[in-house]
């Protein structure tokens, strides 16, 4: 694969969103969405005793980034990448062990099976995006480009 | 008791007949030695020969806490700053702190006023003070050593803090007088009992408390707790420390020490004189002071002024107790704070103009303070060790603006209400208006 530079087509334009935990928050959050029409394709929540940080990724992230900006939500898209793998035991180990062996600390992880495929989708985050692309690239493991991801 | 009696019992007229004398030489020293009078008299067109009533007072301008933070920090000097022998500070609105410089003889006149009080509540050299007031830059530390020194009593200079020592040295040392801030006055008693001791058992005397707000309802609670009568002391850095003003035995005011102090109540929006007895702003002429003389200070308290006798022998006015403020200051565990220090801490953490607020509880005995900060893209990052990051920062930076550790809390953008007219910056829950 040839890749651009920055891979920009490889990154997804996950929303991180900031949210008090209290009642009733998340689900206003998730309802807004719905309310204007924006599919989550897959979510985490990271949470401590008092606030928790929403992570997105939808659809179309830039109608999702408008909705919460018109709606004054604290929020960041943060760059991630999705990574395709066998939904068999050990799948996702193999992917871990390419990135211990090659020194990258992943910030979090989470993961998401689809119908199109029988392939779950796993998205990794860790603070040098490009490295990690470049990394994997290396080992044959296929990225999922981020239209692919937003459009399954 | 008293420890003064010539000064302390005074007819009224000989008293006026003083404080003309006192304030005609002081406004002239000020006006002579301290180049903030001199330019601030000139401009207004008003000299000391001007003043030859006490009434003419009102021909003075105000001095404010920000006159004196453009001072900052020997400006309002009035003597070599050699002949300073020891620095106050108080915390300024916002920005540079107040200073407050004391000579050889300041630390004598602040002596003689604290003593007179500590002597009114029947205290001797016979006695242990224990202060539990912080030694160092805050004056309540100090003003009280040195005035139950000046008295022969013993000081035990605890300052604030290791409630479970305090509360064993109470009971080895047979102190007789303990000095607190009324919350934390309540505190050590819970402590003491904690603790197996009886409170009323430890051999008080007497308390004496200040440096905070407080209700007769407090009071009531301090002494029942203790079994011994407690007594509030009021004071400000600006003017010297505590000793402004002391109750006697009576609990019926604190006299203010009208021979140092010349004091006026204000309306705060006029800046014109009330009448005796109604509720304004109190405003503090220092009568005697080498080192920095305070002319007409605006202190932002509000309280009233009674003239007529005290059931006991003292002659000088008596103030209310403290039960507000002209502007958003508020007291924390005895210490001044300022929304705009809050700001100021925010500031130095993000770029973008802060949303918080300030809200004080007193949950038991103790304050405590929370500010909710409203989150930001400055103030926000997706990964949550780094957001528990920013929170820890904030907390440190607010805590080294104003000297407290305060519980931070970030909470959503706009969900802090927002006025039209002026935010509200500060929830107070503590009651000090019954």
């Amino acid at each position: 694969m040839n890749f651009k530079d920055n891979y920009d087509d490889l990154k997804l334009k996950q929303l991180s969103i900031f949210l008090t935990n209290n009642k009733g928050k998340l689900y206003k959050v998730l309802n807004l969405l719905a309310e204007n029409d924006i599919n989550i394709r897959a979510l985490s929540l990271a949470d401590t005793s008092e606030f928790g940080i929403l992570r997105l990724v939808v659809d179309n992230p830039t109608k999702g980034q408008k909705v919460l900006e018109e709606n004054n939500y604290t929020f960041k898209i943060s760059p991630t990448i999705g990574v395709e793998l066998n939904d068999i035991p050990g799948g996702l180990s193999s992917i871990l062990k390419v990135l211990y062996d090659n020194d990258i600390n992943l910030d979090y992880l989470y993961a998401f099976t689809h119908e199109k495929t029988d392939n779950a989708i796993v998205l990794l985050s860790t603070h040098d995006l490009n490295l990690l692309i470049k990394v994997l690239d290396e080992n044959k493991i296929y990225i999922v480009p981020s239209d692919e991801v937003y459009h399954l | 008791m008293l420890w003064d009696e010539k000064a302390e019992c005074m007819e009224r007229d000989e008293i006026n007949e003083m404080q003309l004398k006192k304030l005609q030489k002081i406004v002239k020293y000020a006006f002579d030695n301290v180049p903030y009078y001199h330019k601030k008299y000139t401009e207004c067109e008003v000299f000391p020969e001007d003043i030859e009533t006490l009434a003419d007072i009102e021909k003075l301008p105000f001095t404010t806490k920000d006159d004196l933070r453009e001072s900052y920090p020997f400006g309002m000097f009035a003597v070599d700053r050699k002949k300073i022998l020891e620095i106050h500070s108080s915390s300024g609105t916002t920005g540079k702190p107040v200073v407050s410089g004391y000579t050889k003889k300041d630390l004598d006149y602040w002596s003689e006023l604290m003593a007179r009080g500590l002597t009114n509540w029947g205290l001797t050299d016979e006695d242990i003070v224990q202060n539990t007031h912080g030694y160092g830059l805050f004056t309540g530390g100090f003003g009280i050593h040195y005035g139950a020194q000046k008295i022969g009593a013993t000081v035990v200079p605890i300052s604030t803090g290791q409630t479970r020592r305090q509360v064993e040295l109470m009971n080895d040392f047979n102190t007789t007088c303990l000095v607190v801030t009324p919350s934390y006055g309540l505190y050590i008693g819970e402590v003491a009992k904690d603790e197996g001791y009886d409170p009323r058992k430890l051999g008080l005397k007497v308390i004496g408390f200040g440096s905070e707000m407080w209700t007769e309802e407090m009071r009531q609670r301090l002494q029942d707790t203790f079994g011994v009568p407690a007594y509030n002391i009021y004071g400000l850095t600006e003017m010297m420390g505590p000793g402004v003003g002391i109750e006697c035995t009576e609990q019926n005011g604190l006299h203010i020490a009208e021979d140092f102090y010349y004091p006026e109540i204000i309306d705060s929006n006029t800046g014109k004189h009330l009448p005796e007895g109604t509720k304004g702003e109190l405003v503090l002429t220092n009568l005697q002071r080498e080192g920095m003389p305070i002319i007409r200070f605006r202190t932002k308290d509000v309280t009233a002024l009674h003239y007529e006798p005290c059931k006991c022998d003292k002659t000088f006015c008596r103030m209310e107790r403290i039960t507000g403020r002209t502007d958003d200051m508020i007291k924390v565990k005895g210490v001044a704070v300022f929304p705009s220090q809050i700001e100021k801490a925010l500031l130095k953490v993000s770029e973008a103009e802060p949303h918080y607020q300030i809200i004080v509880t007193r949950p038991d005995t103790l304050d405590q303070i929370e500010v909710k900060v409203e989150t930001s893209p400055d103030l926000f990052s997706d990964d949550v060790t780094e957001m528990l990051g920013i929170q820890k920062k904030i907390g440190e930076y607010i805590q080294n603006e104003i000297g407290i550790k305060v519980k931070v809390t970030l909470v959503e953008p706009k969900s802090i209400p927002r006025s039209e007219a002026k935010a509200v910056r500060v929830i107070d829950k503590r009651n000090f208006n019954n």
